[in-house]
């Protein structure tokens, strides 16, 4: 793990991040104290085994979920100290969340979708949003349904709709683990350029060590511990 | 029953018509008093009066009114006023029809005020049928249990004596009048004008009455005393139509004179002023109208309308100056057709007590 | 409030790709609240109808003295007036306009009481114009248009006598004509006669009653005579329970519309809260949504509904003429709080249909947990708490019939025991599912058990919908059918005679009664008595009937005791009605005091007999007691007995010679025709409101399944794979539905003859007063299985069909999308 200067705050410093879930009468401590920065402008890759914590981790610092103990801090804001609107306008107005499951809403069409991130926040920038358009290959699909869209589209709509609000940091939890490794491919390189272009962090949870190796850093996670 | 209907006294001759049926009479404000009369019998100077028929009614004529004001007190010296008022009016003219086709509608009005309270009530009858009505000879005037009636020896010329009683949910009283002087022909030898343009009743008073009996207040019984004061009057078209209410006023002196005076507002001029000046004797002198002055000197807000409960009087050629205070400021009569009617006290160059009554505030 | 905008839009999407999802949705809502304003806008109706009727009739509201005669002389009005008492006359009686008959109302507006409202436009207009002649007959509306004459006409009655130009008033009801008492005194021929007196507001103090009218004015309380509204109550409630019922069934729909769409929803909602729409503004969102929906169903709702109410608006009026004489105009007036609780009602029903739908998605936390067995434990557990919950709601039921003995707790036994069975619905078909799956032979078989049983959870609010439509309208159709066969013989033996005479008077009782006794077709007269009392201040008209074999022979006796008619012509004892016997208790061989001009009159009890649809009571005794007992009532009123062929002439000749209309003479026929379609229409409403709401369970049913299918394929395509042909697939999908809307449809047969018996012994009883012997049906319930099978049918028919049509790809694609 690399020690970053002291000088620098980051854009996000986790510490000492711990999270137990109860199953039955069995607890399982999924995060164990892990600490993690990222840089503004840094591409981060979070990998790990499976129920290695490493998705429980990017909700943690999403906010969808309260942490036990440790703190997170994004870009001068103590995550774990939000209540759920503080945590909403944080997920509203200065990240971007990317799922394995594209998350796009069904009953709106791929323009809709693009926007409404940016719309509830206030934002919606429109020459910003046909620039994603045209940079995520978007032009034709505007008016179609998500269910009318390959897995590649969709991932692709979805990042378009993260970034929309133009995010210091992009969360990505296994962002191409629903697709094949060529759509993969495809939709990260979109991403990486993008994220290059906008200078916005990017944590990504990823199991596959080839996409991990494409970003600025890997993180590996282990037994809710960062290795 | 509407309380819209600004109305009155004498005034309730604005029609029966109007009864409950209030939008018509705000509307046309004090004017049906000022309607039409045909059909019906006119007012002209030099009627000779005749009693005891003229004690009854006049049903050629379109309203009448039987009107009776006492300043009381108890034993303990504390003042009251009773009022017993029965009017008449007819809807139609032409011959009196029997039964419910009579064309009469009767209305009585009866109030007691002590200087905490006033109390007042109403009811109303259709002629024909025996509701309501009077009798010259032997002298009653009833509408359903409010009675007026000559007792023996009852003398036509002096009206007297008299019982009254009325009772509403809350007073009631009963009471004996007595007379010894003459009736007093108001006017001209009766002959009562109204308003420059010629506008008149008949009528007469019988001002000098003693008054003894018992008055009931929620209950309460007191033994009172005093003097009452009489007024008859007919006509078919009394007011003018610009005539908008009047100030009237029956004072009883310390001194056993009396003044009947009054103010007929008009909307487009001056009042119309007079009053009659009645000696101890019973003679009545009529006080012409640039002698009379009457100024409000203070208003008291009553059922929501500022009225004047204070005034400066003086009559010019009589040496007259006195300043009344009501009994009782909140003297408001509210029954279908609303207005202020209370005892009140006066000094000044004449000390003594009488009756106010305000229409068309 | 823009990002609400958003949010809102967003979850307006769905409904935009689900079209049918909200169709479904405001189907339910539609005809819950259409079903339950309408019925409202016909109780308000009548309602209005009654008060206009006390307007005028000055009774019920207002303290009066009536008189012992049917007049009195108007003097005692004077009398009283002059004694303190704030009296006004009142003169009542009918003319005939135009072949009409309309009840002249006289009444006097200078001493009319305030407080009994209302001749408005005496009040507003001129009073003078009433009173002076001519005056002015006010009339309804429905009433000028029903004589055909315009505003102002000047008619004459069928006899002659001119009545003032009419003038439309609106609040009058209909067939009352008002005029000022001194035009009806002209008009009925009663001078100086009035039929009662209204007491306004006490002013003053007043002399007793007695000494200044004697004996020869009665005083009634407010409220103590008949009172239309009262007597009308239960006539009410009953059409306001069926409303509640519909309105209830139709929520079962809402709520499995609302619960799926907000399943299908979830994702979106969680996709919401990942991109930062906070938990709070999500949910008032929600809310909003909901309440949108319910404000447009809940305006359309009461659009239907007032179309249902005008289409049986004529239905109720003439049922309600028929039992109370209470007349409800034609055309509906609607106020705005009629407007504002129909859309309150759809607002709340919407919410409480959503209420769980809402709780789960605001409760749900942002990351979708798995957790494949907790639905399943959570269903189990759900079942049992069902379970218990209708054990509760049935003993509820049995404490009710044991404790209460109104007719709102008739009805909470009625909506207990629907309730209770609607819960233990699911739970008893469960039983009979596994009993199936038990005894299964072979993989398929036993997979269409278990598989059913799985399905029940998503279809068993719409087998609920099912299984009430179908027990209300088993236990309402009993009803009317016991109610129809017992009537035609109950009213044989209570219409026994063939000609009914009602003389004007005396003298002319006398003089037919001379004529007809040279006439050797009537065989015999029966001359009879009426008198209305009360007792324990209960209305009841004592009826003298002559001992005759016409009676003895025919009068639907409930129970009587040995040798009763004997004991009634001793003028010792009395028949007593079924009504009266329940309201006061009373038992054969008990006495029974009336009282009487001549003194308390003490009977015994010798017979209780049916007497239905009299919402008064009613005691039989014999005609000459009766007539020494009641010395001064008229005796105009006989029966006769005529050889049949010869009663349709009689008749003629009667009207001829005594100028006698319908309403003084009648012949059995005709009387049996009236009273027939009167009971025939009594029910009519009930019945309608039935099959709405059996229409609205059929929709319930077919949505649910609608919605089923969509979730079936994961279940079916496995099945596909191994071999099954979708035809064969829809062939089971179908029986399996049918067998289990089959199961239903049993249980609501001995479900709905219960209701038909706690109608029947409980509601009928404690709303009327008389109970129907209960009769059952087989051909009935036979018909209502088929229609039940026939509803799932056509239900099944569009899912069946989908899955038959049903591209291969789809099915495969159920494998490629599990993950």
């Amino acid at each position: 793990m690399r020690v970053p200067t002291a000088s620098k705050v980051p854009l996000l410093d986790v510490r000492n991040l711990s999270k137990t879930y109860r199953s039955g009468q069995e607890r399982i401590a999924v995060l164990r104290g892990a600490c993690l920065r990222v840089e503004a402008g840094e591409s981060v890759a979070l990998t790990g085994e499976s129920g290695s914590g490493k998705s429980t981790l990017l909700h943690l610092i999403a906010g969808l979920d309260q942490a036990d103990g440790g703190s997170i801090r994004f870009d001068e804001t103590e995550v774990t100290a939000l209540a759920d609107r503080g945590r909403a306008a944080l997920r509203r107005n200065r990240l971007g969340l990317v799922f394995q499951q594209f998350n796009l809403i069904p009953s709106l069409t791929v323009a809709d979708n693009l926007a409404f991130q940016a719309r509830i926040a206030g934002r919606h920038d429109s020459r910003w949003q046909s620039d994603l358009v045209d940079r995520l290959g978007l032009g034709d699909l505007l008016k179609r349904y998500p269910e009318q869209l390959s897995g590649g589209q969709q991932q692709r709509v979805a990042i378009g709709r993260a970034l929309a609000v133009r995010p210091p940091l992009l969360l990505a939890d296994e962002p191409t683990g629903n697709l094949d490794e060529a759509t993969a491919d495809e939709v990260m390189d979109l991403a990486r350029d993008l994220i290059r272009q906008t200078g916005c962090g990017f944590l990504m949870v990823t199991h596959s060590a080839r996409i991990a190796a494409t970003l600025d850093r890997q993180i590996l996670l282990s037994a809710g511990l960062i290795a | 029953m509407s309380v819209r209907a600004r109305l009155s006294r004498r005034g309730f001759a604005a029609g029966l018509a109007a009864l409950g049926f209030g939008g018509k009479a705000l509307a046309q404000g004090f004017a049906e008093l000022g309607a039409d009369a045909s059909g019906f019998a006119a007012v002209t100077p030099g009627r000779r009066f005749a009693f005891p028929a003229d004690h009854g009614p006049h049903p050629d004529h379109r309203i009448e009114w039987w009107y009776l004001t006492a300043n009381l007190s108890d034993t303990n010296g504390n003042a009251y006023g009773a009022q017993w008022t029965l009017f008449r009016q007819a809807m139609q003219p032409g011959p009196q029809r029997d039964g419910w086709a009579n064309q009469q509608i009767w209305m009585g009005h009866a109030a007691v005020t002590r200087a905490d309270t006033h109390r007042y009530s109403e009811t109303f009858a259709r002629g024909g049928v025996g509701q309501a009505g009077v009798d010259a000879e032997p002298f009653r005037a009833w509408i359903d249990s409010w009675q007026m009636r000559g007792l023996d020896p009852m003398s036509a010329a002096t009206i007297a004596p008299l019982q009254i009683n009325a009772s509403g949910t809350d007073f009631g009283y009963a009471l004996r009048l007595d007379a010894t002087r003459p009736l007093v022909l108001e006017g001209d030898a009766g002959y009562s004008v109204k308003s420059e343009r010629g506008q008149a009743s008949y009528y007469y008073s019988q001002p000098f009455f003693t008054a003894n009996g018992t008055l009931t207040i929620d209950g309460k019984s007191a033994n009172v005393s005093g003097r009452a004061w009489m007024d008859r009057e007919w006509s078919s078209q009394p007011l003018a139509s610009d005539q908008t209410g009047w100030d009237w006023f029956a004072l009883h002196f310390e001194s056993g004179e009396k003044l009947m005076l009054y103010r007929l507002r008009q909307s487009r001029s001056q009042p119309y002023l007079t009053g009659n000046w009645i000696g101890a004797n019973g003679q009545s002198i009529v006080l012409s109208a640039n002698s009379i002055a009457m100024t409000p000197t203070a208003t008291t807000e009553v059922a929501g309308r500022k009225l004047p409960t204070h005034w400066h009087i003086a009559v010019r050629d009589r040496n007259f100056t006195i300043e009344t205070v009501p009994l009782n400021p909140a003297s408001w009569m509210g029954t279908s057709f609303s207005y202020w009617e209370g005892p009140i006290s006066f000094t000044g160059t004449h000390r003594g007590v009488g009756y106010l009554e305000m229409t068309g505030y | 409030m823009k990002q609400g905008l958003w949010i809102l839009a967003v979850l307006l999407s769905h409904w935009r790709r689900h079209p049918t999802q909200l169709a479904t949705l405001l189907v339910g809502l539609i005809s819950a609240t259409a079903l339950w304003s309408g019925v409202q806008a016909l109780n308000q109706q009548a309602r209005t109808s009654y008060d206009r009727a006390a307007a005028v009739f000055g009774g019920t509201r207002v303290a009066m003295l009536v008189g012992r005669d049917s007049t009195f002389s108007q003097k005692l009005f004077v009398d009283l007036r002059r004694a303190g008492w704030p009296v006004s006359p009142v003169l009542e009686g009918r003319v005939r306009v135009g072949g009409r008959s309309l009840r002249l109302l006289g009444i006097e507006p200078v001493t009319f009481p305030a407080e009994t409202g209302t001749i408005p436009s005496i009040r507003t207009s001129d009073l003078q114009t009433f009173i002076v002649p001519p005056g002015e007959a006010l009339v309804a509306p429905e009433t000028l248009s029903q004589v055909g004459a315009a505003e102002g006409a000047t008619l004459r009655t069928d006899e002659g006598a001119m009545l003032p130009p009419l003038k439309v008033q609106a609040q009058l009801a209909p067939g009352v004509m008002v005029v000022d008492v001194g035009v009806a005194q002209r008009i009925l021929h009663l001078p100086g006669q009035l039929s009662r007196l209204l007491i306004g507001q006490t002013r003053g103090t007043r002399a007793p009653l007695e000494a200044i009218a004697g004996d020869k004015l009665r005083y009634v309380a407010p409220d103590a005579e008949t009172d239309l509204e009262r007597l009308t109550d239960s006539f009410h409630l009953n059409l306001s329970a069926f409303g509640l019922l519909s309105f209830l069934v139709g929520l079962f729909i809402v709520n499995s519309a609302i619960g799926l769409a907000f399943e299908q929803r979830m994702p979106m909602l969680r996709t919401l809260r990942a991109c930062g729409v906070s938990s709070r503004m999500l949910n008032g969102t929600l809310l909003a949504e909901l309440m949108m929906v319910a404000l447009v169903a809940g305006l359309i709702g009461l659009v239907c509904g007032y179309l249902i109410a005008a289409a049986l608006l004529p239905d109720v009026a003439s049922s309600l003429q028929g039992l109370y004489g209470a007349r409800i105009p034609g055309e509906l007036t609607l106020t705005p709080q009629w407007w504002a609780a129909g859309l309150a009602m759809s607002a709340v029903g919407t919410l409480a249909a959503a209420a769980t739908s809402l709780l789960k998605a605001i409760r749900a936390p942002v990351l979708a947990m798995a957790q494949p067995y907790a639905r399943q434990q959570t269903q189990q557990r759900w079942l049992g708490w069902q379970g218990l919950a209708a054990l509760a709601m049935l003993v509820a039921a049995i404490a009710v019939l044991i404790v209460g003995n109104s007719l709102i707790s008739g009805f909470a036994i009625l909506a207990a025991l629907l309730l209770g069975a609607a819960l233990a619905l699911p739970v008893l078909l469960g039983f009979v599912l596994r009993i199936g799956e038990r005894s299964a032979r072979g993989p398929l078989a036993m997979w269409f058990w278990a598989d059913s049983r799985e399905q029940l959870p998503g279809l068993s609010l719409a087998l609920m919908a099912l299984l009430l439509a179908l027990a209300v309208n088993v236990g309402v159709g009993t009803m009317v059918e016991s109610f129809s066969r017992t009537f035609a013989t109950w009213l044989d033996g209570r219409l026994a005679a063939d000609v009914y005479v009602n003389a004007r008077d005396d003298a002319q009782a006398r003089d037919i009664q001379t004529s007809l006794r040279a006439r050797p077709e009537v065989t015999a007269i029966l001359p009879s008595g009426r008198a209305e009392i009360e007792i324990g201040g209960w209305p009841v008209e004592v009826l003298g009937l002559a001992d005759h074999a016409t009676y003895r022979d025919r009068w639907p006796l409930l129970e009587s005791a040995p040798h009763a008619w004997d004991d009634v012509r001793s003028g010792r004892a009395a028949l007593v009605s079924e009504q009266l016997a329940r309201r006061l208790n009373l038992r054969l061989g008990g006495r029974l005091d009336v009282s009487t001009p001549d003194g308390a009159w003490s009977l015994n009890i010798a017979a209780i007999y049916a007497d239905y649809g009299n919402p008064k009571g009613q005691i039989v005794v014999n005609i000459d007691a009766f007539t020494s007992r009641f010395p001064n009532l008229p005796r105009t009123r006989f029966g006769l007995r005529v050889t049949p062929d010869k009663i349709a002439p009689l008749i003629d000749d009667m009207r001829k010679t005594f100028h006698l209309d319908e309403s003084r003479l009648s012949d059995q026929s005709t009387l049996k025709a009236e009273s027939t379609q009167i009971f025939n229409r009594t029910f009519t409403v009930t019945a309608a409101l039935n099959t709405f709401t059996l229409g609205v369970a059929g929709v319930a049913l077919l949505t649910s399944l609608l919605t089923l299918s969509n979730s079936r394929l994961p279940y079916l395509a496995p099945l596909w794979a191994i071999g099954l042909t979708r035809r064969q697939l829809a062939g089971i999908e179908l029986l399996k539905t049918l067998s289990i809307a089959f199961f239903t449809a049993l249980l609501a047969l001995p479900l709905g003859l219960l209701v038909a018996w706690c109608l029947i012994a409980v509601v009928n009883v404690r709303a009327f007063g008389w109970r129907l012997p209960l009769h059952v049906f087989p051909l009935h319930l036979a018909e209502l299985l088929g229609v039940a099978m026939l509803a799932s049918l056509l239900a099944m028919l569009v899912p069946v069909a989908r899955l038959i049509r049903m591209p291969p790809a789809a099915l495969i694609k159920v494998f490629a999308d599990e993950r």
